[in-house]
């Protein structure tokens, strides 16, 4: 699905990421997990195309294309799609209004026919059952007003909605009660097929209870330090991640 | 929902490249540039215009002499030469008026239909009456008859003037005085043409009368004068829009517009103002000088304010409300965009008189490229408004780092028992709000006319239906490169 090779990246001249290597089959849940600031979000925009950051070094293929060649835009008609750690809000501008626009733009440049108001309504409408998303924040303004939790579950919405074949969700679980985590976990799990890929960052095993990963990843000083199954993340709970720098560095 | 179009799509004043800029080749009869007491006499006599009409132009015009043009407002531009303007131009085929739409010049039958405006009844939109004043004449006037049987009169001012004299010379100038202000003084002892409304006692107008302005000569200042009278407990839904040829000469506009609103009646009136902008380098563009005000003479009189202004070079322009009558409510919704080099002074006035009389503020306006935007409002609470209430809302949006936006609320409260409310905000298009809209398929272009339109919504929301859709499209076509 998606090859990142020796992919090195700056802010404002600050290296941030320092040669991540990741590569995540079809089919296949990855966690990434680790400290505050160590680049889990700047990979996930770079992944998204969000302006700001400069690669420096090293390549991003995506089904089988050169992902840093691409628009946001462009990337998203190919599948990927991020769930924002800090969604933002677009006041007025109407919540189902958005994703036909998405929608359409995507069926657009795959060919295909748009969708008129009517069939959009419907899958709009069986998309917010499943993330149990109250109709009313359809025809709301983009995350106008949402509370945190609200959001979050918005974006599991969205991404419900565009189907993409490669999911980001970027601490898509803090700050959730746990109710609002297993509707979280829900919508993900449902979206889980053989030819979809989702990668979670995440500092709390317990999205992965819901959520069983294939792979863990520690992200450090903007390396992956550390590859392993989901008793990594059992792991790092209980001892933190000081040990793997440790254990790296050795 | 939000998704709902009309099959209906005007395409009216809204077009990309600014498209309305072309220039009808037509005869005209137009005056030598020059402003004195002959051209004022000439001009009256052309619309065979009784003596006190002509007496009371000659009282604005020696009133203007002795006035000075306003440096107030917040804009620049290079001094006006007032005796290079022809103050007359019509196309020579209308010099006596059209009877009927069977007379109408085809040529200029086929200016407005390249506009998006048929004048063709049968064309036209369902439900909205058009009057259409080309520089300084109407040229058409559509569905009289259809209004006459329900007691409206909708005609041009020059023609009212003729058949309903005594209620022109009973209204004219009582809301915006002769001497009121330069603009206004001038307009007055000059003004050719404009629309004429009357909605007799307890009628509902049956269709949105809507009036077109176009300005097509040279060199050539239009000067437009509208009076609207909405008789006790009637309705009527008004719509005004303007375009003008893409010149590098700048074109003077200076209208007036007077709403007179009696017990229980209510005016709604809209504006799409599309003036030629000028270009990206800021030649050329109209210069909008405009008073507008709104009276509401009678107890419970509502009157509101709705402009979408995207044209013009300079903008100067604060539509009013005197909220004479106890209960009276005047309401302001602006959207304002200035790009390029455009420039904006523009905003209310809302005078409380009456007891409990309410007002409401929302101001929106954005600013791209070189734009530079101000918005000026004043509410004033009289002693006698005991229990008045204003609510004035004011944003502003900034597209790009090289454009302003200023804001200067006065506020004059005279009454204790007054509640004002006040909000303001002033944000600049995000990165994270455009890349939040791309990263689900949007590009950043129909992005920024999201965002834009969100912004404007309270705003479009208080337009009619097909003209809502129109200021939609006309934001749209108005943004496009104006980010990036
Ligand atoms: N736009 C930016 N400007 C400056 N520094 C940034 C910017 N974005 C991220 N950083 C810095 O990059 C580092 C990694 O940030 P981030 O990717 O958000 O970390 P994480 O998501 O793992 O908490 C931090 O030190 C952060 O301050
Ligand atoms: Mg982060």
């Amino acid at each position: 699905m998606i090859e990142i090779k020796d992919l090195h990246a700056s802010v404002d001249g600050k290296a941030i990421l320092k040669g991540i290597n990741l590569t995540i089959g079809a089919g296949e849940v990855h966690a990434i997990m680790g400290p505050n600031g160590s680049g889990k979000s700047t990979l996930s925009n770079i992944i998204a195309g969000r302006d700001g950051y400069t690669v420096t070094k090293g390549s991003i293929t995506y089904k089988g294309k050169n992902l840093l060649e691409m628009s946001p835009e462009q990337r998203s008609w190919e599948g990927i799609f991020l769930a924002f750690q800090y969604p933002v809000e677009i006041p007025g501008v109407n919540n189902t209004y958005l994703l036909k626009a998405g929608v359409n733009a995507k069926r657009k440049h795959q060919g295909l026919q748009e969708l008129d108001a009517i069939e959009f309504l419907q899958i709009v409408r069986e998309k917010a059952k499943l993330v149990e998303l109250d109709q009313s924040f359809l025809s709301r303004g983009v995350n106008e007003g949402f509370s945190g939790g609200e959001k979050k579950r918005n974006e599991i919405f969205q991404m419900a909605v565009l189907e993409p074949s490669l999911a980001l969700l970027d601490e898509t679980d803090s700050g959730l009660d746990i109710d609002a985590l297993r509707i979280v976990a829900n919508g993900v799990n449902h979206l889980r097929s053989k030819d979809r890929s989702v990668v979670m960052v995440t500092h709390y095993q317990r999205l992965l209870d819901y959520i069983q990963p294939d792979v863990v990843h520690v992200l450090m000083d903007g390396k992956i330090l550390k590859t392993g199954g989901k008793d990594l993340a059992l792991e790092l709970e209980e001892r933190g991640y000081d040990w793997v720098r440790q254990e790296a560095a050795a | 929902m939000s998704d709902v179009k009309t099959e209906h799509k005007p395409e009216s004043f809204t077009n990309r490249e600014y498209e309305a800029g072309f220039i009808t080749d037509i005869e005209t009869d137009t005056l030598p540039p020059g402003l004195d007491e002959d051209v004022i006499r000439h001009i009256s006599a052309k619309k065979n215009e009784p003596e006190w009409l002509l007496n009371w132009r000659l009282e604005a015009f020696r009133h203007w002499q002795t006035m000075t043009e306003p440096h107030w407002p917040n804009v620049t531009y290079p001094p006006i030469d007032y005796q290079s303007v022809s103050y007359y131009s019509a196309p020579k085929s209308q010099a006596d008026g059209p009877k009927s739409l069977d007379e109408v010049d085809p040529k200029l039958l086929e200016t407005y239909a390249k506009l998006g405006i048929p004048l063709r009844e049968q064309e036209f939109l369902a439900g909205v009456a058009v009057d259409a004043v080309f520089d300084s004449v109407s040229v058409a006037t559509t569905f009289k008859g259809k209004l006459k049987d329900a007691g409206v009169i909708f005609c041009p001012i020059s023609e009212a003037v003729q058949e309903y004299p005594e209620l022109v010379q009973q209204y004219l100038g009582t809301v915006v005085p002769t001497g009121d202000n330069f603009y206004a003084a001038l307009n007055s002892a000059v003004f050719t043409d404009g629309s004429f409304v009357y909605i007799p006692k307890g009628v509902r107008c049956p269709m949105e009368l809507s009036t077109y302005f176009r300005i097509n000569a040279l060199n050539t200042g239009q000067f437009e004068r509208t009076l609207i009278i909405a008789d006790k407990g009637s309705y009527v839904s008004y719509l005004e829009g303007c375009t003008a040829p893409q010149r590098d000469e700048n074109q003077l506009h200076a209208a007036v517009v007077e709403l007179v609103i009696l017990d229980d009646a209510q005016i709604k009136y809209s504006t799409v103002q599309n003036w030629y902008p000028g270009d990206e380098n800021g030649i050329g563009g109209i210069y909008n000088f405009v008073t507008k005000r709104a009276d509401c003479r009678g107890q419970r009189a509502r009157v509101s304010w709705t402009q979408v202004e995207t044209g013009s070079a300079i903008t100067w322009k604060y539509p009013s409300c005197v909220l004479r009558g106890d209960d009276s409510v005047g309401e302001f919704y602006s959207v304002a965009l200035t790009k390029m080099h455009q420039q904006a002074d523009t905003g209310t006035k809302m005078i409380h008189i009456g007891k409990n009389t309410s007002s409401t503020i929302v101001s929106k306006g954005i600013s791209a490229g070189f734009g530079q935007q101000s918005y000026r409002g004043l509410v004033r609470i009289a002693k006698s408004a005991e229990g008045a209430r204003n609510h004035t809302q004011c944003d502003s949006l900034l597209i790009g780092d090289k454009c302003g936006a200023h804001t200067f609320p006065y506020v004059e409260v005279k009454n204790p028992t007054a509640t004002m409310e006040h909000e303001a905000s002033t944000s600049k298009i995000g990165e994270d709000q455009l890349f939040y809209c791309q990263s689900r398929g949007i590009s950043e272009e129909d992005a920024v006319n999201m965002i834009v339109n969100g912004f404007c919504k309270d705003v479009f929301n208080e337009l009619p239906m097909e003209f809502a859709v129109e200021a939609n499209r006309l934001m749209e076509v108005s943004l496009e490169g104006a980010v990036g």
